[in-house]
């Protein structure tokens, strides 16, 4: 289920309107239970309290919870119920209105028998609530106190709960209550147990393990396994919700890197501004959306795939004009190249702060790409997926590119054995022009994707660009597949090493084995082998 | 003896002349700060003593960085790290130092540890409040890092982008690491706050001087060693390297080990480089792993002219004395200049300032003899 | 004295010495079985070659048949997938690294030349005279008069006396080559590899060229790669022909380029 507020807020409306009769009329019905309670006897209180509990009226928790609160009040002249406010004004116990004059009032008292009642009361008022969303907490409620008396407000409330879910966990609820208990019989307990290792959980396990050591062996021995079994189960999904972020990490990566990695392929060089190109994608995404505020603010849900080739176009621009520059003159040095390109970030950087301000630029993310739905235990968000298709889509287009089109073709020769290409006659350096520009669109690509996850800053780049490189050194050059196994590889590590080491420790091992890898294989993962490669 | 003759035996002109005046700078400045009175047109203020005394630091570790690159070709975009530790060395010298009359006034653990709420010294700690220990780790820890890092790299014959992108990966680790608080270094914060230095005062105008005049003789002595090691049989080799690996090891040399040498020599400069810094800025903290720091000391190298050492030493200075300048006239500027000043050098500049102007002097020089050949640097393969 | 582990675990069997055959221990060079493939195109398959002490043999083949992988395999560079690589009858060439090879005996000269382009000719040969290799042995080393008479004696036989103060660099192609052999002679090596020495050469050059190879083979042995059949002629020696990374023919030149199939891949018709 997809969570909007306005369509949880419809859906709660309309649930209330079907299975709830006309308040006004439970109102009426409520109106002699209140009225019971202006009294001195406790008894009749108590009595009163449960009776409004079950009647469904909507004046019922605000009542008692007054109760509760020592803020009901009654006139001793005609009786009249009220509730005090916190701001020391009163309204009507019977319609919520505000009254001018409560004249002498004396609070409505407790004892003990009526605490309990009012207790069990809020317990099987919330439990009965309109609201699906606080019918739901009530039943959660219920599981972790596990209070007996809720019992039969939890029978009634699962006769009439109509929403699946929300039933399941009334249920699970009931059979919180009904495993904690020590009169229930030991077949019920068991089978209690059962549904809650259906659950399977965290709080299901506290559950199970706080059953007291004076439960019957038996039962003992159900608990016992069931908590090994969601235990397993947790384990599971646990790792598989990590191998998700780390999937959605490994994309992130992917997006950055794999520009890096056609332009390290087929020019033997490091673009140092690469990241620069990733911040200028996500500025440009900036700008697309600015204009669309003004111009067309009903495009805004669209925005992205405005930005998306505009950012291409924009980075790969930049990228040609790098490339014909500076790049071209530094041919056969691909040191000095790393440093002029250095040189080439510090220059956007700069310039990317003077022009937009040095602080966080605000990006708007489109509402198809908020919200989170849940596929078992995992949960999974909206935009981290959208990265995943968007990431893999960008890898099979370029895959398909270099492999189908004849501009393909000439940089995978330019990539295997340059002198041999040129010889044949391909361009070579056109061929570096477009590649340069191309890994550099896609540079701009990233930032779009990016821009949706992180501060648009003119330092947005230069988060991306070690671990970039990390995953072109890894992955080996040359080889698109290798980008691809090796930003994969890299962000499962990075998220699965990070429960147990920490955010920046998990980061530290990884570089290290990253630095401890490079030695084994000088080349990365999938290096070109053969003499052309010396 | 032998060593004076090692050291001395291969300085040519603009070594003696560089030498020279660091020489008078090194007796003079402090001279000209302490006994020239303020009002006077010769005085020098104590915060340029203060400066001047950093870019000696700045110097050395463009010396240590130009040994590598310059004559072994071996890009280091982690030197900062090597500069880094040895100043966290020092810096862990100076906190301990401070005893009791820290913030806290814990007789032995250092405020940030109080703040942290631990108990005892950690173990990294232990023998700092020792000035020859902490020199002693200055030297051994950078050493050690370059030692155990080169000795893998380069037995697997990590080169070129690889090697220079290993390099970054390991300083960005280091900063990383020592942002955390439990690592035990001072996390974000560093260490600072410092007191004194062998009993002296460190904010005491004399102290400043005496180790501005330290760092220059480090300078000298470093340049000594660099110029000796690279006008050496030794130094020839490392050059061969640089410009045709495979033939040098073809030719029965053990090229791993003489650049791990080389390796380990230039990171120990760079640590003991940044122990003169740490004493003269006040501060140390996990900023100066960041990679482009690093990346920064490669311009000033490049602008000097690499493979000249002197030059090396001179990029540094000019590259900070306009940072300074920069960052005062136009704050803004400062990364522009910056990255036009990589550009420019790259493409334009490829012998840095220094080696255009000996190529230039020589070729007016000597006209009757072919002009000397290719440019440094250019790749053999 | 040390014990050898083997002798302590296995008293009762005597250390076993690996016993070559004799062709093997008599032989220089003994390639057997040597196949390597790059991403599963083979460049070396089954290759077997043996070169005797003292001779000089000319290798030829057409380009892709693995004469430089040959090469490479031999010096270390690249590392067999299968097969035997021995030298001088005892030492098993495929566990060490170009430089163990190098200090072994074995030169050799790339097909392109490579030599130290910004040192002088005279380091250029100095570098490669036999001497201390170590790092500490290098730092401290003078050049002794040992070493710059033998300097001498190697630029006086490639003829580049006259430039000794030139910078590699700025030498002429054929220069650069001879400089290289020069610095092959200064190794003293027990093999020379010779990969196209007379590629780039003026008609004199290459005959110079090959004069100086007869010239080293009367006291090295080499193993010269080369496409130039009137150089080969020139030097008058066993020829082995590769085809597709294995032995096509072998013998004196005349064999060989009678031989139908050398015609049919190589020679043309």
């Amino acid at each position: 289920m997809i969570r909007r507020p306005g369509l949880v807020a419809l859906l709660a409306a309309l649930l209330t309107v079907v299975l709830l009769a006309p308040p006004s009329a439970r109102a009426q019905d409520a109106a002699p239970l209140i009225q019971r309670m202006a009294t001195e006897t406790f008894n009749d209180i108590a009595g009163a309290v449960a009776a409004l509990a079950t009647s469904g009226s909507p004046r019922a928790a605000p009542v008692i919870e007054a109760l509760r609160d020592n803020r009901l009040v009654y006139r001793q002249a005609d009786r009249a119920v009220f509730i005090r406010e916190a701001s020391g004004s009163f309204v009507s116990a019977l319609t919520g209105e505000p009254v001018t004059d409560a004249g002498t009032t004396r609070p409505v008292r407790l004892n003990n028998a009526v605490r309990r009642a009012i207790d069990a009361a809020m317990g099987a008022l919330t439990l009965m609530n309109p609201d699906p969303a606080r019918r739901a907490a009530a039943a959660e409620a219920v599981f972790k106190s596990r209070d007996a008396s809720a019992l039969p407000a939890l029978e009634q409330a699962i006769g009439q709960e109509r929403d699946a879910r929300i039933r399941i966990l009334m249920e699970e609820a009931r059979a919180a209550v009904v495993v904690a208990s020590p009169e229930a019989n030991e077949a019920d307990r068991i089978t209690a147990i059962g549904v809650i290792q259906r659950r399977g959980d965290q709080d299901a396990l506290r559950m199970l393990g706080s059953l007291p050591a004076t439960a019957p062996p038996r039962v003992r021995e159900a608990a016992e396994s069931a908590s090994v079994a969601i235990r397993r189960t947790l384990a599971v999904w646990e790792a598989v919700q990590n191998v998700w972020y780390g999937l959605s990490l490994g994309s992130v990566l992917l997006l950055a890197a794999i520009g890096l990695a056609i332009t390290f392929g087929v020019m033997g060089v490091i673009n140092m501004a690469h990241g620069e190109m990733v911040m200028i994608g996500a500025y440009t995404t900036f700008v697309v959306q600015q204009v669309l505020r003004t111009m067309a603010p009903g495009l805004m849900d669209v925005s992205l795939f405005i930005a998306l080739p505009m950012a291409f176009l924009v980075a790969g621009a930049i990228g040609i004009a790098i490339e014909r520059l500076i790049i071209r003159h530094l041919y056969g040095r691909p040191l000095e190249t790393l440093l002029a390109t250095w040189g080439v970030s510090l220059v956007l950087q700069q310039a990317v702060r003077s022009w937009f301000g040095p602080t966080n630029r605000e990006v708007t993310t489109p509402s198809w790409m908020s919200g989170s739905f849940e596929v078992g235990h995992l949960a999974i968000t909206a935009n981290r997926l959208a990265i995943i298709i968007f990431a893999a889509m960008v890898f099979a287009a370029l895959l398909l590119f270099l492999k189908r089109t004849p501009f393909g073709l000439q940089t995978r020769a330019v990539t295997q054995n340059r002198r041999m290409a040129g010889a044949m006659g391909i361009r070579t350096n056109w061929v570096d022009a477009f590649t340069f520009g191309l890994g550099s669109g896609i540079a701009g690509l990233a930032g779009v994707a990016l821009s949706q996850i992180d501060n648009v800053s003119p330092n947005l780049g230069q988060g991306y660009i070690i671990d970039s490189f990390m995953v072109v050194v890894f992955g080996g050059v040359g080889n698109l597949w290798g980008t691809l196994v090796g930003a994969m590889t890299l962000g499962i590590a990075n998220k699965l090493l990070e429960p147990y080491a920490g955010a920046v420790l998990g980061k530290i091992l990884l570089l290290v084995f990253i630095i401890l890898f490079i030695q084994k294989r000088p080349r990365g993962l999938f290096a070109l082998k053969g003499r052309a490669v010396e | 003896m032998m060593l004076t003759r090692f050291l001395l035996e291969k300085i040519d002109r603009t070594g003696w002349i560089f030498l020279v005046l660091l020489a008078l700078a090194a007796v003079m400045v402090p001279v000209l700060n302490l006994a020239v009175p303020p009002g006077s047109p010769f005085h020098v203020s104590n915060t340029a003593v203060s400066l001047w005394g950093k870019y000696m630091t700045y110097a050395l570790l463009a010396l240590a960085v130009d040994l590598v690159w310059g004559y072994c070709g071996i890009l280091s975009l982690g030197h900062g790290a090597f500069f880094a530790l040895g100043g966290y060395a020092m810096g862990m010298y100076l906190m301990r130092q401070i005893g009791p009359r820290g913030v806290y006034s814990h007789p032995i653990l250092p405020d940030f540890m109080v703040f942290l709420n631990w108990k005892e010294l950690p173990l990294t700690w232990w023998g700092f409040s020792s000035f020859p220990y902490a020199l002693f780790m200055v030297a051994l820890v950078p050493g050690l890092l370059a030692f155990v890092f080169g000795w893998f790299a380069f037995r697997s014959r990590v080169t070129g982008v690889y090697l220079s992108i290993i390099t970054q990966a390991l300083t960005y680790a280091l900063m990383l690491a020592f942002f955390r608080n439990d690592m035990g270094f001072g996390g974000n914060n560093g260490l600072t706050d410092f007191k004194d230095i062998l009993g002296f005062n460190i904010q005491s105008q004399t102290t400043r001087a005496v180790l501005f005049s330290l760092s220059v003789v480090a300078l000298m002595i470093g340049y000594l060693l660099a110029r000796a090691i690279v006008t050496s049989k030794a130094g020839k080799i490392l050059i061969a390297v640089r410009d045709a690996e495979a033939r040098t090891r073809f030719l029965g040399y053990r090229v791993e080990h003489f650049k791990l040498f080389v390796w380990t020599v230039s990171a120990v400069m760079a640590g003991i480089a940044g122990a003169l810094y740490v004493p003269q800025v006040g501060i140390i903290n996990p900023s100066e792993f960041s990679p482009a720091n690093s990346i920064e000391t490669i311009v000033w190298v490049a602008v000097g002219g690499r493979g000249t050492l002197v030059g090396a030493a001179l990029g540094a200075g000019i590259v900070n004395f306009a940072k300074s300048w920069f960052t005062g006239a136009f704050p803004q500027g400062w990364l522009f200049a910056l990255g036009g000043l990589f550009i420019v050098v790259t493409l334009f500049l490829p012998k840095g300032i220094l080696g255009t102007f000996t190529d230039w002097w020589k070729r007016r020089g000597e006209t009757r003899e072919p002009p000397a050949g290719k440019a440094v640097g250019q790749p053999a393969e | 004295m040390l014990i050898d582990p083997m002798d302590t675990q296995l008293p009762a069997e005597p250390v076993k010495a690996i016993e070559r055959p004799q062709i093997v221990t008599q032989s220089l060079l003994y390639l057997d079985g040597v196949s390597v493939s790059f991403d599963g195109f083979r460049a070396i398959n089954n290759l077997s070659l043996i070169i005797a002490p003292g001779e000089m043999r000319a290798i030829i083949g057409p380009n892709g048949a693995g004469k430089t992988t040959m090469m490479d395999i031999i010096t270390g560079k690249t590392k067999p997938d299968t097969g035997d690589v021995i030298f001088a009858g005892e030492v098993d060439l495929t566990r060490l690294d170009e430089t163990a090879i190098a200090n072994l005996g074995i030169g050799c000269k790339f097909q392109k030349p490579t030599v130290f382009e910004s040192h002088t000719v005279e380091d250029n040969v100095d570098m490669a005279v036999k001497a201390d290799r170590t790092v500490f042995g290098t730092l401290f080393q003078r050049r002794s008069a040992e070493i710059a008479r033998r300097v001498d004696e190697i630029l006086g036989i490639v003829r580049l006396g006259d430039h000794r103060k030139r910078l590699a660099g700025d030498l002429s192609h054929g220069q650069k080559q001879w400089l290289e052999i020069g610095m092959l002679l200064a190794q003293d090596p027990k093999l020379l590899l010779v990969d196209e020495p007379a590629a780039g050469m003026t008609d004199v050059e290459t005959a110079a060229t090959a004069d100086l190879l007869k010239d080293i083979a009367k006291t090295h042995s080499v193993v010269v790669v080369e496409h130039d059949m009137g150089f080969i002629r020139e030097l008058g020696v066993k020829v082995t022909c590769l085809h597709e990374g294995s032995v096509l023919a072998e013998g004196s030149l005349d064999q060989v380029s009678s031989d139908e199939r050398v015609i049919e891949v190589y020679l043309g018709r």
